[in-house]
């Protein structure tokens, strides 16, 4: 087993999150993990990534080389074309389709919805819409695109649902339930 | 046991298990988790581990030279730039040596993630003639810390470790040990004279630490962290440093038969590098995170027919971080198929926050400065450096920790009017305060506008060495009191910010105006922790 995978968004959006969660998972089946992060200047409402490894083999290089990711998980829609160069012709975009506009010169949406839509392997999800109709905050929506991308990361339902439960255990019951339906609420969109 | 750590993190908790009495750094990145790392573990298991923040690296330095003279292990940790700061104190450490072990991890920023240089801090380690580590990965970061310590101890010398951000900021499962080693005892150097570099004492320090060189070759070619295996084809080989191991090996695993020799240490391990020749090396690709040391080294090394390649040569780009992809280029394969860049899009440059005060005290300067006819504003290092981009576009320099105070000092002297001086808090007491001192005694007409959101914002809202004592400071240095202005940067507030600084920049003096709010994303911390 084999994953490279790209965590896409603006500063402050919550990939890292999606990336802790991930990688308790990974760790409880025992893979291979390496994570490199953005921290520093660029948090600040720039654009930021994080390329997460996992693999069944030991892992050696902390960076994913360009045509080698499987997949792409962005919480922005432009964010997640910043990163095609690097997805394999057949990796799959999970992105959401609600833009982060901070900038003046954001493309025309409707295009970039289309660029995503041209890529033969994709989903795209209102994620905070979903969020809120699972009854959660919209801070969640991260967990809402972590469910949609479940199917795409080799990892079981079961027990990334579980890594959810542990990486949130600390900060209460109600945030555990609130974050588990996120996921839920993404995952059952791309159900198999 | 095993945990996830990021290599800052790998590098603190190695610290702790290898009995560290007190770390000393300045916030930077790719440094900074180092220190919040040990400060978390200290407020959660009451360590007695001093930790707290150092007002600049300079202090650190010798802070952690103090704490080693005392016979305990100390670390001092901060970004690449930061061994400028520190560097007296870093150079003159090598020559008293050292008692209880110390090592200094800089952290190195090719490709300029959050950086202005991309400076190559092994150059320090030569400068200085002191051993060097370089871990490929995080799980070698821990254990080199153990091993550096012991080696600090036992050669009696500082040791310099260098990381690099791709491994500074990424996860990975690391083992550490059951339990950790004690600490030291207090114990005074055996010989106190090492210590005072009178130019007699220094002299002779100083032609030991050259007796000491063979013993560090002698460390890296049998310590075991620097590994020669010989390839299939050992006519041509490959040297990596650092974390460059891992994008060769990446790749190597389809490209087989290369000697490779991997550095996780210096001095250059000579032996090694004789054995890579008498087995027929004729060509040599060097594959260094940073700038070419390893590569203009080598040269005096090896036989002038071995054909080198590295950096220099083109076959690696001459500047920023190595990647899996220039790597992969470089060992002659070809690029994976992959899919085009979108054009379709643009940049998302970093911005200050929304409700950021940096903002509203740039708006006021903004229209105030537009009253004259050619304003000079000398800008610092931290989230107010954004200042430059869109939509301010308010400042004309940024170089280097306080230079906008003496930038602005120096622009006064020239004739320059207003020459007004923009710097944070943190940044201030850093290193901006001895240069109000500079503009004090000159009485430089100069303003200088210290924003002050009472912490250090950049870095994630570490500590500030001066919050609470500002005016004191500025009044201590000798800037008249009425002269030692205090705004709130909000819009509501806009028309009285304006009318200070048009005093201030007309007053043909040193005079100081403090911007202060508390940064947006420290105050939603405090509020969040206030009500959980």
């Amino acid at each position: 087993m084999k994953k490279d995978i790209i965590l896409a968004g603006v500063g402050g959006q919550g990939i890292l999150s999606i990336a802790t969660v991930i990688g308790e998972a990974a760790l409880q089946e025992g893979l291979y993990l390496k994570q490199a992060e953005v921290h520093g200047m660029s948090q600040r409402g720039g654009d930021v990534q994080s390329n997460l490894r996992l693999s069944s083999e030991p892992i050696m290089s902390d960076l994913i080389a360009k045509g080698g990711a499987d997949l792409i998980i962005s919480l922005e829609p432009m964010e997640a074309l910043r990163y095609t160069e690097y997805l394999k012709p057949d990796g799959w975009i999970v992105s959401s389709c609600v833009p982060f506009l901070n900038i003046p010169n954001y493309p025309e949406l409707e295009e970039v919805l289309a660029r995503i839509k041209a890529h033969p392997n994709h989903v795209l999800l209102d994620v905070e819409a979903l969020a809120k109709e699972a009854g959660a905050p919209a801070q969640a929506a991260n967990m809402v695109l972590l469910g949609a991308a479940i199917p795409m990361l080799g990892i079981d339902h079961d027990k990334m649902v579980a890594g959810v439960a542990r990486v949130f255990a600390r900060k209460g019951e109600n945030v555990v339930k609130t974050n588990i339906a996120a996921v839920e609420a993404g995952y059952c969109k791309v159900e198999p | 046991m095993k945990h996830l750590l990021l290599g800052d993190e790998a590098i603190a908790q190695g610290a702790i298990d290898a009995g560290l009495s007190g770390v000393y750094a300045y916030p930077g990145t790719p440094s900074t988790e180092i220190t919040e790392y040990i400060q978390s573990v200290v407020s959660r298991q009451h360590s007695a581990i001093s930790c707290r923040w150092a007002t600049n690296e300079k202090t650190a330095m010798e802070g952690a030279l103090g704490m080693s003279y005392m016979g305990k292990r100390a670390l001092v940790c901060m970004k690449h730039v930061g061994m400028n700061v520190c560097a007296d104190a870093f150079m003159n450490a090598a020559i008293t040596g050292v008692n209880g072990g110390l090592i200094v991890v800089a952290a190195d920023d090719p490709s300029m993630h959050s950086s202005q240089n991309e400076q190559d801090s092994r150059f320090y380690a030569k400068f200085a003639m002191i051993p060097c580590l370089e871990p490929s990965n995080q799980q070698e970061a821990y254990d080199m810390m153990a091993y550096g310590f012991e080696l600090s101890e036992r050669l009696k010398t500082p040791i310099l470790m260098r990381v690099t951000t791709r491994m500074a900021h990424s996860r990975a499962v690391v083992e550490t040990v059951e339990t950790p080693r004690q600490q030291n005892k207090m114990s005074m150097p055996e010989d106190e004279k090492h210590f005072i570099l009178l130019p007699a004492y220094a002299k002779k320090n100083y032609a030991e630490l050259v007796d000491l060189q063979p013993a560090f070759v002698e460390e890296s070619n049998t310590a075991g962290h620097n590994r020669y295996v010989k390839g299939s084809k050992p006519e041509k080989a490959i040297l990596t440093t650092g974390i460059a191991y891992n994008y060769l090996m990446e790749n190597e695993r389809v490209n087989a038969g290369h000697s490779i020799l991997k550095i996780t240490q210096y001095p250059l391990p000579s032996a090694l590098i004789e054995q890579m020749v008498a087995d027929g090396m004729k060509e040599l690709l060097v594959m260094e995170e940073g700038q070419p040391v390893v590569e203009e080294m080598i040269c005096g090394m090896i036989p002038s027919s071995v054909i080198v390649k590295g950096r220099l040569t083109g076959d690696l780009p001459r500047m920023g971080e190595l990647t899996p992809d220039s790597v992969r280029a470089a060992l002659g394969m070809e690029a994976l198929p992959t899919r085009e860049k979108e054009a379709i899009v643009v940049g998302r440059p970093p911005a200050l926050c929304q409700g950021c005060g940096h903002r509203d005290m740039y708006a006021a300067l903004n229209e105030v400065a537009r009253e004259y006819a050619a304003p000079r504003i000398f800008g610092d290092i931290g989230c107010y450096t954004l200042g430059a981009l869109s939509p301010f576009h308010a400042i004309h320099a940024c170089v280097e920790m306080g230079a906008s105070v003496t930038m602005a000092k120096g622009a006064a002297d020239a004739g320059q009017h207003p020459a007004i001086a923009v710097i944070g808090d943190s940044t201030f007491t850093h290193s901006g305060m001895t240069g109000l001192l500079d503009c004090v005694n000159a009485n430089a007409n100069v303003v200088v506008l210290i924003s002050d959101n009472l912490t250090t914002g950049m870095t994630g809202g570490q500590d500030s060495a001066g919050t609470g004592r500002l005016e004191q400071i500025c009044c201590g240095l000798g800037v008249a009191p009425e002269h030692v202005r205090v705004v709130v940067p909000l819009p509501k507030n806009m028309e009285e910010i304006k009318n200070v600084l048009r005093e201030e920049i007309d007053y043909p003096g040193t005079s100081v105006v403090i911007a202060r709010r508390e940064c947006i994303q420290t105050l939603k911390r405090h509020l969040k922790a206030k009500k959980s």
